[in-house]
């Protein structure tokens, strides 16, 4: 008895160690910055948000987001739809390339765009003497966002074209729609829950990038400076009140997208 | 027509996952092989890599145990409620919407030498923020999801009737754990321990912030990196980046072979 007892306590000890450590590890923190930022008031907050570089830089990485997430959504849903219905030469190897993206870490990333875009790269002298700024500008902003993000759209949409039978396809080519009906009546709502929480995600993840950016955006506030490094940059000049209002503002947006996300794939499950 | 949209989707993965990579391997050895290896050899190069390797052997270690549990526990435990273990599942996801830098900022905000704990802390003797244990924890925070979300499917399609069965029959819960669950949950974990390695490795906003980027104390490889590239010092910085991405690549290929074997 004593011994089932002890047991008893040992485990209790051991699931609330562990139910602990996820608590303060994630749902502390999280916390804490919410408590910070609406520690002083609302006034404060908004005080702290009405700085015009703040909400330029919201702005400004919102908008660049979008763009990047409709470029993905092009050529993700291109690139995820080539992979599955098309067999060819070096088709495995692209398809484990689709991955990259995750694993090269993001100050690499980075460092590669700014080579590539950078004066002494074949783009950059192409785009200087057509008269275009890309590097320290809007457009590799757009590139790094782009690539950081590549692999969301692809990832969402290969596992539903797999899922799709290749006959429900044939059989409207049979019936006489052309390739294009075909394509807009039968493959692409099919793909279209990938390609909505696909792209979701990657909007989340390029309004989050740090790294990769921070490398290649130049920074100048109120042009080219996005949010995740207008955070940065208030945290180094010792302001956390204006670095956590404005990180509140992006995780609250955040956490709705990763929220509708759930509730697609929820919404696709229960039917 | 299928010619090109194969040729079109070729030139994509050329410009951009291709074009990066062979700039970056060509970049490190601008300046000949010497070049390389003195960007690699420089003292704060082989400190910023230890550090690199210091957190990566920490955070997985801890990742992994964690994880695993946590996994079967949202999956399996009756003592947590259906509606708890709905909230904690979406809870785990959270770390994947939080900016890095966010991440390393909460860090802070909790931690840093201005807040209570911090300062207790650091009376006694320990620094959390600007020093391993603050870089550990901003790790940790930000690959906390992605084992539990790679264990979690497979119990759930696994189901708990074998587990049960052993039960039964008398086995205790730790033989359980090891002759029925794990060996079904194996190639999860080494996919989920090698995805939180690649992460590991490349965390650069979180431990940023987090340690301050101080040479030869809390300096790691992308903050080395970053900074080389602020110095205008580019083939060191590339010569540092091709390491890294050259593990990342590898780690890449070992996923991939993982996940062959998973399929089998």
């Amino acid at each position: 008895m004593t011994n089932l007892l002890q047991s008893r306590w040992w485990s209790w000890g051991f699931r609330s160690a562990v139910m602990l450590y996820f608590v303060v590890l994630i749902v502390l923190p999280i916390l804490g910055i919410y408590g910070q930022s609406f520690s002083d008031g609302w006034p404060q907050l908004v005080h702290n948000l009405s700085d015009t570089l703040a909400w330029q830089a919201v702005l400004l990485t919102i908008k660049l987001a979008v763009i990047a997430t409709l470029i993905n959504v092009l050529i993700g849903t291109m690139a995820g739809w080539v992979l599955i219905r098309y067999r060819f030469p070096g088709r495995q190897l692209l398809n484990s390339m689709v991955d990259l993206p995750f694993a090269l870490p993001t100050a690499v990333v980075g460092l590669m765009i700014m080579l590539l875009l950078g004066p002494r790269g074949a783009v950059g002298q192409w785009a200087e003497e057509a008269g275009i700024s890309i590097l320290f500008h809007e457009p590799a902003i757009v590139v790094a966002m782009v690539f950081v993000t590549f692999p969301f759209v692809i990832r969402a949409v290969q596992p539903l074209l797999e899922e799709m039978d290749a006959s429900e396809e044939e059989a409207a080519y049979t019936m006489g729609a052309s390739k294009a009906k075909t394509f807009f009546r039968v493959l692409l709502p099919a793909m279209l829950p990938g390609i909505l929480s696909g792209a979701m995600l990657a909007f989340s993840r390029a309004l989050a990038e740090f790294g990769a950016v921070v490398l290649v955006a130049g920074n100048i506030p109120g042009r080219t400076l996005v949010a995740s490094v207008y955070i940065f940059g208030q945290i180094e000049s010792d302001n956390p009140a204006g670095a956590a209002a404005v990180s509140v503002l992006l995780l609250t947006l955040s956490f709705l997208i990763l929220w509708l996300v759930g509730y697609v794939q929820a919404r696709r499950m229960g039917r | 027509m299928r010619k090109l949209w194969i040729s079109a989707t070729y030139v994509i993965f050329a410009l951009l996952l291709g074009a990066p990579i062979v700039r970056i391997a060509t970049g490190a050895w601008a300046d000949g092989w010497s070049g390389f290896a003195s960007g690699i050899t420089r003292p704060e190069a082989q400190h910023a890599l230890l550090m690199t390797g210091m957190i990566v052997v920490i955070v997985t270690v801890i990742n992994t145990l964690f994880g695993v549990m946590l996994a079967l526990y949202l999956v399996r435990a009756p003592w947590l409620g259906k509606q708890l273990r709905r909230v904690l599942n979406s809870i785990v996801d959270l770390p994947f919407a939080v900016s890095p830098v966010i991440g390393g900022l909460m860090i802070v905000l909790l931690l840093g030498p201005d807040t209570v704990i911090g300062s207790l802390l650091s009376r006694s003797g320990i620094d959390i923020v600007y020093a391993l244990p603050g870089m550990v924890i901003a790790t940790l925070f930000v690959t906390f999801p992605l084992i539990i979300r790679e264990v979690m499917p497979v119990l759930q399609e696994i189901g708990d009737q074998q587990e049960e069965a052993a039960q039964m029959l008398g086995a205790y819960p730790w033989t359980i754990f090891w002759r029925v669950t794990w060996p079904s949950i194996q190639w999860s974990v080494v996919y989920g321990v090698v995805l939180t390695v690649a992460r590991t490795l490349g965390e650069f906003g979180a431990v940023l912030v987090v340690s301050g980027n101080i040479l030869f104390r809390t300096q790691t490889a992308t903050t080395l990196v970053y900074q080389d590239v602020e110095n205008f010092n580019l083939t060191a910085a590339n010569a540092v980046a091709l390491v890294l991405a050259a593990g990342s690549v590898a780690l890449l290929l070992f996923m991939e072979w993982a996940k062959s074997r998973r399929a089998r």
